[in-house]
């Protein structure tokens, strides 16, 4: 019986590592196509965004529609690539799954609140900054959390998967123990279900949490800066120029200005 | 909880979409594991040297894995290996894919269940071995093996709600979203949902109750 | 390539045994848990009142027909809804409790029903109480039955656990995604964590084979 035992599982981890291989080996990597004109060929964008994120890319139940600055970027990167806003198609992404999908080709690009940072840099290549957040901390009213310094081993600290918030929360207050969820909406459900302490993310996405539900505020400020940038799929020069070239003509013509002001109520500094 | 502001109609068309989603997924997924599970256990019932073994193995390799994994696994972390499958197909294929597993061990014991006197007279009758299995025990089996292949349809349905791992937009994951739009909302849609998913399987374990009821 | 890196075993060592400990932990309990209230609506389902038959049959029909996601959500969001905050890794696994439990319920009174009637008369008749015919007629019969059963429906646990990833309960699942956004070596991370799980699943199939074929033999 033991013996058979040990063969059958011996057999499986075999048998289950050579298909996997035979996969790996048989198809090898897609090859490099450039992002830009596989675009231009499709005659459509794909951008990989949040559909849970206030103000940044929340999906309406009412109408399935996904809006958000986030979204707003996309069209107009839509229009100046094709000419046309609505030749884009949404796909949404976590914290957790947006490298893997742009990397895998699922995605042309991520507009999805995401932090530039020099570890991300290996994996994708950025744009611009098109928004500048910083990370802060989201309790109930009335809560004895008033800032980073208040964050010891009793208190829970609940953030997202994948998340530069992760990272840094780890760094700034070792001790407080630390819950990652899969996307933001699952964070603050828990946060007001009672399961955490604090939630800290990005200032811009814990003011969408805020609007949704007043019995909660920021406190202790900003303790990072989180510029977020477009990314893109490593070895498309052309692709991050054109971005940039938009990022620059919308703050030239005032339309970023518009769009910041309409999501998120003040002019950007 | 809030059931008046959860139920209306744009909540609720919501809902309904994410389970037009979840039936069609369940529905092809429902048709690709029969013919994989029929398949994979016609073979390692018939005992072909190698085939047979090499099947079983994958098969009990498969069927010891949790689901919610393979979904992810094909979804997102397959394609780092070249094979790229859009989301809806992602969860169809790891459903397939396991499901047919667990299928296909109702149709080989379905098969091995098949009285070996019949399979004799069968044989001694002129029929080549191809043929007995086909004409004789096959059909045997199929009407012997409904109940059970019912029952793993019915679990094969609740499974695809595991696809929200990989984002596709089916029921429990639009009654997430809905959730996560007011906490007053949570449980006026875990109940619609699960209204949804009872009515659709309870009237499926009915038919196969009559199928049960009907062998004997 | 770096498709076949495994050293991450190595390198986090500490994440895999957390996750795997706390999926063992959420089995076992999911297990305890699930006998105890699977027995009791067993228990109800025989009662000899009406009553508490329709109460054990709505719980079984409703929870076998709804997926597990409901139920742990029930306990993730649902309840906190209500006001009572619990941990995720808590919710999680009494979402598996309340789900396994229809099903063990169903194995359980399976087992007692397959015990013919006529023996359990003819040892009352024979002159044994009721404990006694339980102890030594109707239970010896009907473990044989429910004991392959109920360590599938352990198979099951283990492998249901991993829904716990989707609600942050720290199980193998979660950490494979935690170790795979650190390292971007996806297939690695995911496959070790497969033969992980297989590592947990395997020996419990191949008992309840042993079980299968050494009661079917019994008999």
């Amino acid at each position: 019986m033991n013996r058979k035992l040990s063969r059958t599982f011996r057999w499986s981890a075999a048998v289950l590592s050579l298909i996997i291989m035979l996969i790996a080996a048989g198809c090898g990597s897609s090859g490099e196509v450039d992002t830009l004109e596989a675009i231009k060929k499709r005659g459509k964008l794909v951008a990989g965004v949040k559909y849970d994120t206030k103000l940044f890319g929340l999906q309406d139940p009412a109408t399935g529609q996904v809006e958000g600055f986030d979204i707003d970027m996309a069209k107009a990167l839509a229009k100046k690539i094709l000419g046309d806003e609505t030749k884009l198609e949404l796909k949404e992404v976590t914290s957790k799954t947006r490298i893997d999908m742009l990397r895998n080709g699922d995605i042309d690009i991520i507009i999805a609140t995401m932090t530039i940072t020099e570890e991300r840099k290996e994996q994708v290549d950025f744009s611009d900054v098109y928004f500048e957040a910083g990370q802060s901390l989201l309790v109930k009213k009335g809560s004895p959390i008033t800032g980073l310094e208040s964050l010891n081993k009793d208190t829970k600290v609940l953030t997202v998967k994948g998340s530069t918030s992760a990272q840094n929360i780890r760094e700034k207050a070792p001790d407080a123990e630390i819950l990652e969820f899969e996307n933001y909406q699952d964070a603050f459900t828990a946060l007001r279900a009672g399961q955490g302490d604090a939630l800290t993310t990005d200032n811009s996405i814990l003011l969408g949490m805020q609007k949704q539900d007043p019995n909660y505020e920021l406190v202790g400020g900003n303790f990072t800066d989180e510029p977020y940038g477009m990314a893109i799929k490593k070895g498309n020069p052309e692709f991050v120029k054109t971005v940039n070239e938009l990022l620059k003509e919308m703050k030239e013509s005032g339309e970023y200005d518009r769009l910041y002001e309409q999501w998120m109520g003040i002019k950007p500094e | 909880m809030d059931f008046i502001g959860a139920y209306s109609w744009p909540n609720l068309r919501y809902l309904l979409q994410g389970f037009w989603i979840t039936v069609q997924v369940a529905g092809l997924s429902i048709l690709f594991s029969f013919i994989i599970g029929t398949v994979l256990g016609t073979v390692r019932y018939t005992r072909v040297a190698f085939v047979s073994r090499t099947v079983a193995i994958l098969v009990d390799a498969i069927r010891n894995l949790p689901l919610l994994l393979i979904i992810f696994f094909i979804g997102m972390i397959l394609p780092q290996a070249g094979i790229r499958i859009p989301t809806f197909w992602a969860a169809v294929v790891g459903l397939s894919i396991f499901e047919g597993a667990m299928i296909s061990e109702i149709v080989r014991s379905g098969l091995v269940s098949v009285d070996k006197g019949q399979i004799e007279a069968a044989r001694a009758s002129g029929l080549s071995y191809m043929q007995t299995l086909r004409h004789v025990i096959l059909p045997l089996a199929l009407r012997r093996m409904s109940p059970p292949m019912v029952s793993q349809f019915i679990s094969l349905i609740k499974d695809t709600s595991l696809a929200i791992i990989i984002s596709l937009p089916e029921l429990m994951r639009n009654v997430k979203i809905l959730s996560g739009s007011s906490f007053s909302y949570v449980i006026p849609a875990l109940v619609f949902a699960s209204l949804l998913y009872f009515t659709l399987n309870y009237s499926l374990s009915l038919v196969a109750k009559r199928l049960e009821a009907r062998q004997i | 390539m770096n498709l076949w890196d495994f050293s991450i075993l190595i390198d986090y060592w500490d994440d895999f045994m957390a996750g795997l400990g706390r999926t063992v932990l959420a089995s076992l309990l999911g297990l305890i848990g699930s006998l105890v209230l699977g027995t009791l609506i067993a228990i109800l389902r025989i009662a000899p009142f009406r009553i508490l038959n329709v109460v054990g049959t709505v719980y079984v029909e409703f929870i076998r027909n709804i997926p597990l996601l409901v139920t742990v959500f029930f306990f993730f969001l649902g309840v906190p809804a209500l006001g009572i905050a619990m941990e995720p890794f808590t919710a999680g696994t009494l979402g598996l409790i309340v789900y396994t439990a229809a099903f063990v319920a169903e194995s359980i009174r399976a087992g007692i029903q397959a015990v013919p009637s006529g023996q359990s008369e003819a040892a009352r008749s024979s002159g044994l109480s009721y404990i006694q015919t339980m102890r030594y007629i109707i239970l010896p019969q009907a473990v044989k039955i429910v004991l392959p059963a109920i360590g599938n429906q352990m198979i099951n646990l283990v492998k249901n656990s991993s829904v716990l990833a989707v609600i942050a309960g720290l199980d193998l699942m979660y950490y494979a995604d935690i170790i795979n956004l650190k390292t971007f070596k996806g297939i690695p991370v995911y496959t070790l964590v497969a033969l992980f799980y297989l590592l947990l699943t395997i020996p419990l199939s191949q008992a309840v084979h042993y079980m299968e074929r050494r009661f079917a033999k019994s008999n």
